[in-house]
């Protein structure tokens, strides 16, 4: 017991050497940093938590800054988070087509107006059925279509359940856009325009920026964003809950608002994955448009003429518009 | 090398195709260049531009370029399974024949590659292919299908032109003395000995029993780039045999064409005789019985079990208003025309048997377009777009530019070829058989006969 208590002390006091050494390495790093730009020092305390569990008190000019996005080797990217098996769950019954899931992707990611990583159908399922409107990223398959054809393993399934694209492996040659039933993939038809603050960044799979000419390209579930524990943009930018995104081993998912159990949430609602007879095997369920919140209509009255036109047909044969 | 009298003959007929460079010759290979200059500068417009100068868009990722290029492997079987194959059953008549069909697998298995290279948004990565190779992809499946059979088809060729190449070597043609060391090079000391000849007389043989079942992978594996997938139209299981057999088809019609061109331009008549034009038009009725057979099997049972994604695609085939008239086209001309023009004795002539060759090979570079467009525009999803070439397919000028570059890189390859080589193997050419003019006749008293 003694012994214990000396081990435990000596283990504490080691950490916290380690944790000085370590303040002080960062700190004397910034200082000659902070000298050397001639940065004016503020007095501003800075809280930390320290590696013992302490609460310490820096100034805040000491802080290295780190860039948002850590710097992953390719195998890093390849591999994903480990642990980690991402999942979505869409609730059709909430969604009302206010796109704000399709602006905050274009934003994330940089992509110009007309390249909808995400976006949203008018589906309707047979001729008396009633028309919903349908989210739709990615489906990260579990047996993906379009990573069994890449000739050059552009394309990749990782551990963490995620179908991500190395654009600077990808030759161009179309075939997982062809593969994929879902229209998911875009392609650079041209050299897409770039923003200036971007233009620099080491390219990542894991944030598909910055874009490339003649390289395919499609909604990669913000793994940068997971790492930091955030939601991705979609979710966190829908004014009604519509996305559930977690992680199928923890069996939690959350829209912001809620934070579910997953296995409970498909259960109840009685998910299903679009065209399961195709044996994709995709990572997104969706909950059946059952006891809707807003009428169809909702989704389209206000949208711009050039989106109006797009749900034209499927407004009308639902004799939910006149036809002119 | 000794050449016998009919031999002599023949090679006489022939010399001043080699030894001369002729006006009119010129004009079409500068006529050819123009369209490849054409077809070069919209390259590089595609290069410079990106993809965006073609008709392909996110939904219709393949157009004209994967068209051509399952047309020209097609058309590559001319040399790989007809000559093939009646080298292998020792059938007589092919020999004046199989050294055109031999150059058309050789140029159109260069040209085929370069239309899905064309395909390709990023040619400064091509080495990636081997690079990163993935065993499970087709695409890499065809790269070295292609790669291999390419290699075989040059081989063919080329066993079969060392014996003429003596004879160009020891002939004292008029040539530049380049062309002369050329031959000699390339006749690698070829002298007519009793060991050369069994050597090549057995390497021959192997690569006519090697090139076939090639062939029939490179088609094979072609057309699981689309039957792999999981899309309608194309996930089909007869395709591998289907694309096998169309191509053979395709080939015959070439080979007749090309065969009726050269008559008519060297005055072969006496070599290249009717009764090249009728066999060969025996086998591509057969073919073409067969392939409408598979046809018809294809679609009746898309169209009887009448699933919802699949209907979507047959709808666009059938409804005249998208692109029946045009499968109409491919079925009458691609099947019906061929077969009637050859089953009645009164059309079995050279010049039908051509125009219906003609119209068959058009019919079937119609018929990839139509397997290849009408899927794409049929995704599972509804599409929901407004932007109207990201709905419906059509080539720009780029893609047609490049495509006549193409033909005419055709064209050029077999304009020059026959330059230095002679259309009709000399070597090949036996005492036995005398040049006669057959007459129709003559021509069904000739039978398909091994020797």
């Amino acid at each position: 017991m003694k012994q214990e208590e000396i081990n435990d002390k000596g283990r504490r006091d080691f950490l916290k050497t380690a944790a000085i050494a370590t303040i002080a390495t960062t700190a004397c790093g910034s200082l000659a940093c902070s000298c050397s730009s001639k940065k004016a020092a503020v007095a501003e305390k800075v809280r930390l938590l320290s590696p013992d569990g302490e609460i310490v008190e820096i100034d805040s000019v000491y802080l290295n800054h780190h860039e948002n996005m850590a710097v992953l080797s390719k195998h890093e990217q390849r591999m994903g988070i480990p642990g980690k098996k991402f999942v979505m769950v869409v609730d059709l019954a909430r969604c009302k087509n206010a796109r704000k899931c399709v602006t905050a992707c274009q934003k994330w990611h940089y992509r110009p107006e007309e390249t909808e990583w995400l976006t949203v159908k008018l589906m309707k399922d047979s001729d008396k059925a009633a028309p919903y409107w349908f989210p739709k990223q990615c489906f990260h398959c579990d047996n993906p279509p379009c990573v069994k054809v890449c000739p050059v393993n552009a394309t990749f399934k990782r551990q963490d359940g995620l179908v991500l694209i190395d654009n600077e492996r990808c030759i161009g040659c179309k075939f997982c856009m062809a593969a994929c039933p879902y229209s998911t993939r875009v392609f650079n038809w041209s050299d897409p325009e770039i923003p200036f603050d971007i233009k620099d960044l080491p390219y990542s799979a894991e944030t598909g920026v910055p874009a490339r000419v003649g390289t395919v390209e499609k909604c990669d579930f913000c793994p940068d964003r997971a790492r930091e524990g955030l939601l991705p943009p979609c979710v966190e930018a829908c004014p009604n809950g519509v996305f559930y995104f977690g992680d199928e081993n923890e069996d939690t998912v959350s829209n912001g608002d809620e934070t579910l159990s997953f296995s409970q949430l498909i259960k109840d609602r009685s998910a299903y994955r679009f065209q399961e007879e195709l044996g994709t095997k995709p990572r997104v369920y969706y909950l059946p448009p059952k006891d809707r919140q807003f009428p169809v209509e909702r989704g389209y009255e206000n949208l711009p003429d050039k989106l109006k036109a797009r749900f034209k047909d499927v407004m009308e044969e639902s004799h939910l518009l006149e036809k002119k | 090398m000794e050449l016998n009298k009919y031999q002599q003959e023949l090679f006489n007929h022939q010399r001043p195709v080699i030894e001369k460079f002729g006006a009119r010759t010129w004009k079409w290979t500068i006529f050819f260049l123009l369209w490849i200059g054409l077809g070069g500068y919209a390259l590089y417009l595609q290069i410079a531009k990106g993809h965006t100068v073609t008709g392909m868009r996110d939904n219709v990722v393949w157009g004209l370029y994967i068209a051509n290029f399952i047309f020209f492997i097609g058309i590559s079987y001319a040399g790989a399974v007809i000559s093939g194959i009646l080298h292998i059953l020792k059938v007589e008549w092919r020999k004046p024949i199989i050294r055109i069909a031999e150059m058309v697998t050789v140029i159109s298995t260069i040209i085929g590659p370069v239309f899905i290279l064309l395909c390709v948004g990023r040619l400064d990565r091509l080495h990636h292919l081997f690079l990163y190779p993935r065993l499970q992809s087709p695409i890499t499946w065809d790269v070295f299908a292609i790669g291999t059979y390419f290699t075989g088809s040059v081989i063919f060729l080329y066993l079969a032109l060392i014996k003429d190449f003596a004879i160009y070597r020891d002939a004292k043609l008029n040539i530049p003395k380049w062309q002369q060391k050329m031959y000699k090079i390339l006749a690698i000391g070829y002298r007519g000995t009793k060991g050369q000849k069994r050597h090549i007389r057995i390497s021959t043989n192997l690569l006519a029993i090697m090139i076939i079942p090639l062939a029939i992978i490179v088609h094979s594996v072609l057309s699981w780039i689309f039957g792999m997938t999981l899309r309608p139209g194309w996930h089909s299981t007869i395709f591998g045999p289907y694309f096998v057999l169309a191509a053979i088809y395709s080939g015959t019609g070439v080979l007749i064409m090309a065969m009726w061109v050269y008559r008519k331009m060297y005055k072969l008549g006496n070599y290249i005789q009717d009764k090249h034009f009728i066999y060969l038009g025996y086998i591509m009725m057969v073919l073409g019985a067969a392939y409408g057979y598979f046809t018809f099997s294809e679609y009746l049972t898309d169209w009887f079990g009448s699933e919802k994604w699949s209907n979507e695609v047959i709808d666009k085939i059938f409804n005249p208003a998208k692109y029946g008239w045009w499968f109409l086209f491919t079925n009458i001309a691609g099947i019906l025309l061929p077969i009637f023009i050859v089953a009645f004795p009164k059309t079995r002539k050279p010049g039908w048997i051509t125009i219906a060759s003609f119209f068959m090979v058009i019919a079937l570079w119609v018929k990839r377009y139509l397997i290849i467009v009408p899927t794409l525009e049929s995704p599972l999803l509804p599409m929901q777009d407004t932007r109207t070439e990201y709905v419906k397919y059509s080539a720009t000028w780029v893609e047609w530019a490049l495509t006549f570059a193409g033909i005419a890189t055709f064209f050029l390859f077999f304009t020059l070829l026959s330059k230095f080589v002679t259309i009709i193997p000399i070597s090949e050419f036996g005492g036995k058989e005398k040049p006669v003019v057959t007459t129709k006749d003559s021509a069904e008293e000739n039978e398909i006969a091994p020797a």
